[in-house]
């Protein structure tokens, strides 16, 4: 374990150009160049917000804003794409990196914090956009807003674990590969987002509870549209679930790594 | 002499499970056991000097590219170590972790980051890097805009831009053009000259025997030779025959005077003898002189019937670069049906235009172009002749081209 640490510190320079060298070529030879980072999960809000708010005309309680109902979906958004996008590329990480594995000495261990440090980046900038568009449709968010940052770490250490232990299996099954895009269907519905935790039966809305993303999103919902702190006992529980999870992915990871290479 | 690499048993098994749940399985519970297990390096052990030029040669699938993997740490050994002192750099393969929509300057960077090199380094060797690779404002281009060439030499300048202590090569160097080919060999003489140790992985051997001190020949996973290049080269050479001739020999033998013999073959057709002598007086010699008539006469017995024999020779100097070789197959003299208890003798004349040294000659009873169809018996340094130069005027050289000066002087008036 402290190998792992020493080896990205002294690797450290080469994490943060490429990071930069990510970003650089999604900005490179496309027109909208970064725009596209925002635009996606923009579009995925506008679309729930029309289809679910307009057409449905569900109503948050609470909440006398016209535009409540977007500011709910895109603060949950903002929190599941954190999440989604560090997931998706942990799982294919050592496959696409495959030929640099087979061919370069270098600390693996880089490669999972290159992913964090980029999807962190781009929800930056998405979190950016969303306060820009906030301050347009005059919500403007409170103190609440500081504790934003608690939830990404924790946001951050729960992806990396189910990633990069994905990521391993995945390497070894090949149907890992296909079986999560699905699974993470189901999750994203199965966590509140374009839903509020109210709209479930009562006898139901313990089950919410089993998914650790649930505590995180709510924290997001809580913190941009309610302005109040959040629920730290649920926080603090998936906190201890996430260092857990991450704990055994990367004990799996150095397991696994001797034999990784040749299986690749 | 201090060793920069050592290796000791060296084994790399790739096993088999099964089921991939017995892999997983064995992380956690080292109890648990592989199906089947294909080694495909096994008890290998040597030891490389600081600035010695070691290369590694042997056919494909003999375990080369795993040893270097296993060098350089990329795949871990099954057992055995590999104990390295020093900064190790390997040219595996040219441009490495390359991005074709970055520029060749963002990817010196990249590339030279994962390799391990801090910012400031980088930066400090980068006027070096984009001096090296002479590839003008293509430099500050993105790389899909680059031919296959200018990418090779990129890489090759970021891949030896920092001077290591070890620097392995597999089969990396026959690329660019011939200008950068040259350049690149001028780089890594240089690294040698500053005492960078080498290990050369290539199938031409003629770079082996003239950039090697020492060649390691692995064959089926194993270290089969481990000793000077002439030994280790014609040993391999003999040794690809084999393949085809099951019941092939190999021997050798080293020389008073230093030149190896290397015998090998299945033994149908032998050399009986062989014999440098004066084309005009038939006397045998041990000297000849530059311009000399000479004959080589070689005396073949024949142990079985045999449908078709080709001669063929080859004189190498004292570093053993051949001088000249051919076989009566090139010059479509091949004899058909030669019968078991023959004796076939071939004069061989020439005109001994070889500059003053020791020459060997190896000669080769095959049956066609090459010996690895029929090996009968192949011979390296058989027979050894000095050269020597006592009626032409002085020139160095391993052949006499009869060169002259042809001068002109005129007056032009002093100006």
């Amino acid at each position: 374990m402290f190998g792992m640490l020493s080896g990205a510190w002294r690797y450290r320079y080469f994490i943060l150009s490429s990071i930069k060298t990510e970003l650089r070529l999604k900005f490179i030879r496309s027109k909208l160049g970064g725009l596209w980072l925002i635009l996606n999960p923009l579009t995925q809000v506008v679309i729930f917000a029309f289809v679910l708010s307009t057409l449905l005309s569900s109503k948050l309680p609470g909440i006398t804003s016209r535009y409540g109902y977007a500011i709910y979906l895109m603060a949950g958004i903002l929190g599941w794409s954190l999440f989604i996008e560090i997931v998706t590329r942990c799982l294919t990480l050592f496959i696409d990196n495959g030929n640099v594995l087979k061919k370069l000495v270098f600390p693996r261990i880089t490669l999972p914090l290159v992913v964090s440090g980029s999807a962190s980046v781009n929800n930056a900038l998405l979190l950016l956009a969303i306060l820009v568009i906030f301050g347009l449709l005059g919500h403007l968010p409170g103190s609440a807003f500081v504790w934003l940052p608690v939830f990404m770490v924790i946001n951050i250490a729960l992806a990396l674990g189910v990633g990069l232990a994905l990521g391993v299996l995945n390497v070894f099954i090949r149907d890992i590969g296909q079986i999560v895009p699905v699974a993470l269907q189901f999750v994203f519905w199965l966590t509140p987002i374009v839903y509020t935790v109210e709209v479930i039966p009562e006898q139901y809305r313990g089950w919410l509870i089993l998914n650790p993303l649930t505590p995180i999103i709510t924290s997001y919902q809580r913190a941009l549209l309610y302005n109040q702190a959040p629920d730290w006992r649920g926080l603090a529980a998936v906190a201890f679930v996430a260092a857990g999870l991450l704990a055994f992915a990367l004990m799996l990871f150095r397991k696994a790594s001797p034999e990784m290479v040749d299986q690749l | 002499m201090s060793s920069v690499l050592n290796v000791e048993k060296l084994g790399k098994s790739y096993r088999q499970w099964g089921s991939e749940w017995r892999r997983m399985g064995s992380w956690f519970m080292p109890s648990i056991a592989p199906r089947e297990e294909h080694w495909v390096l096994k008890d290998v052990s040597f030891e490389i000097g600081a600035g010695e030029a070691v290369g590694i040669v042997g056919q494909n699938g003999a375990g080369k590219s795993t040893l270097l993997k296993l060098i350089t740490g990329t795949t871990r050994p099954t057992e055995g170590t590999v104990q390295l002192s020093g900064c190790v750099a390997a040219i595996l393969e040219l441009g490495m972790g390359f991005n074709p929509e970055l520029t060749g300057r963002q990817n010196v960077y990249h590339s030279a980051g994962l390799l391990g090199h801090s910012q400031t380094d980088i930066k400090r060797a980068m006027p070096e890097i984009e001096a090296f690779a002479e590839i003008g404002e293509y430099f500050d281009q993105p790389m899909r805009t680059y031919s296959s060439g200018m990418q090779v030499r990129v890489a090759f300048s970021v891949a030896t831009a920092f001077k290591p202590d070890l620097l392995i090569i597999d089969e990396a160097l026959s690329v660019g053009d011939g200008y950068f080919q040259h350049k690149s060999f001028g780089r890594l003489r240089q690294f040698r000259d500053e005492g960078v140790s080498f290990i050369l992985v290539t199938h031409a051997l003629g770079d082996v025997r003239t950039l090697c001190d020492r060649v390691i020949l692995l064959d089926k996973g194993r270290v089969l030779k481990d000793g000077l290049p002439d030994e280790v080269v014609d040993y391999y050479n003999a040794l690809i025959a084999e393949k085809e001739n099951a019941k092939l020999t190999i021997e050798q033998q080293r020389e008073k005077s230093g030149w190896l013999v290397t015998r090998s073959g299945t033994g149908e057709a032998r050399v009986k003898s062989l014999r440098l002598l004066d084309a005009l007086s038939g006397e045998e010699l041990a000297v000849a002189q530059v311009g000399q008539q000479v004959e080589l006469r070689l005396e073949a017995s024949i142990h079985a019937d045999i449908p078709r024999l080709v001669l063929g020779y080859m004189i190498r100097d004292k570093q053993g670069h051949v001088v000249w070789g051919t076989n009566t197959w090139h010059t479509r003299q091949i004899q058909e049906n030669v019968k078991c208890g023959e004796a076939v003798v071939f004069r061989l004349p020439f005109t001994c235009t070889l500059g003053p040294g020791s020459y060997s000659v190896s000669p080769a009873l095959v049956s066609s172009d090459t010996h690895l169809i029929n090996n009968y018996e192949w011979i390296d340094n058989l027979l050894v002749f000095d050269v020597i130069n006592a009626q032409r005027d002085i020139f160095i050289g391993t052949t006499w081209l009869d060169g002259q000066f042809l001068i002109t002087r005129q007056i032009d008036g002093c100006v």
